[in-house]
């Protein structure tokens, strides 16, 4: 199925669950947070949570700044 | 002496803040972190970009004795601050939040009213709120309600190099606070750092000025030196000022 990961479409599995989807993507999981349709995911539910077709996924990590 | 800062009830040595922006390299910025001495350290936050999705900067920040100061840069309004304050702590596992409101991209004024709001709401969630804010002493006051942890009135607009150009308004502020104030944005140099002090400011979060120097290493310890010279001297009490002479020697003749 189809999702958006930072606004990008992206192909993957059901049946994976988002922190597999996220370490697939090349993602390392530290330092990260995720938020599905601007609701954050706390990082315990990484793992039990399963995305619906054409989910909004954003990605935040560091970057520097003021 | 017992000269410790505590904000969000967390104790801090030292009152020198550092932003990380515009260094032109992590391990530079490293090095002015380090000599700076400072325990505060602000950050940004971005969307991973796909393509590349490793970024190291965190791991140049992440030190024992530093708190990660998440800031919310980006947000327009409170709704989207809120949302930014909770993906920082998911991220960075602190509830301390540099919270910036400043839709204006020119002058990158915080709009105050949406800080306010966002203020009240985060505060209510458990966050330690810092907002970078205009000059305001209503606004502070109205803030201290709201439950902020601090509050970082600006010295002039952010990157200017300017220094302490709202310093009436600073002093106001210093003067009727009961929660830290700390001096944020368009300090330029380590005696502007150090005005901020003498005038009884809490803190200084320095940034550009120490990112941009011809060594930030050696700015950074300049302006550590600042602003321990200037706490040190408001802690001692500064003399008044006069708008005539003041002998300090005798003005008595001794020669016939």
């Amino acid at each position: 199925m189809q999702i958006y990961i930072n606004r990008e479409a992206v192909e993957v599995n059901p049946k994976l669950n988002l922190a597999e989807i996220l370490e697939l993507q090349g993602i390392g999981l530290q330092g990260i947070a995720v938020a599905i349709s601007n609701k954050v995911v706390p990082r315990a539910a990484w793992a039990t949570t399963y995305l619906a077709e054409g989910a909004n996924v954003t990605v935040v990590s560091a970057v520097c700044g003021g | 002496m017992n000269d410790k800062l505590t904000i969000g009830g967390r104790e801090f040595n030292s009152r020198l803040f550092v932003g990380t922006g515009k260094f032109r390299s992590n391990t530079e910025m490293a090095s002015a972190i380090e000599a700076s001495g400072t325990e505060m350290v602000t950050l940004a936050m971005k969307r991973v970009d796909m393509a590349n999705p490793a970024d190291d900067m965190l791991a140049h920040v992440r030190r024992p004795g530093i708190q990660l100061l998440p800031n919310t840069s980006g947000v327009r309004n409170a709704k989207e601050a809120v949302l930014a304050a909770q993906l920082a702590r998911e991220a960075f596992g602190t509830d301390f939040i540099k919270l910036e409101i400043h839709p204006d991209p020119k002058y990158l004024l915080p709009d105050p009213i949406e800080t306010l709001k966002a203020t009240e709401e985060l505060a209510r969630m458990g966050f330690k709120v810092l907002p970078y804010i205009q000059a305001d002493p209503v606004l502070c006051k109205l803030l201290e309600e709201a439950g902020t942890a601090a509050v970082m009135p600006l010295a002039a607009p952010i990157g200017t190099n300017k220094g302490l150009v709202t310093r009436d308004l600073i002093e106001i502020i210093i003067e009727q606070s009961c929660v830290p104030v700390v001096v944020d944005a368009g300090l330029g140099a380590p005696s502007h750092a150090a005005e901020a002090m003498e005038l009884g400011a809490d803190a200084v979060l320095v940034n550009t000025a120490i990112a941009v120097a011809g060594n930030p290493a050696a700015m950074a310890q300049a302006f550590a030196k600042a602003v321990e010279a200037g706490r040190q001297a408001y802690l001692a009490g500064l003399g008044a000022v006069s708008r005539h002479a003041e002998a300090s020697s005798p003005l008595t003749s001794f020669l016939d």
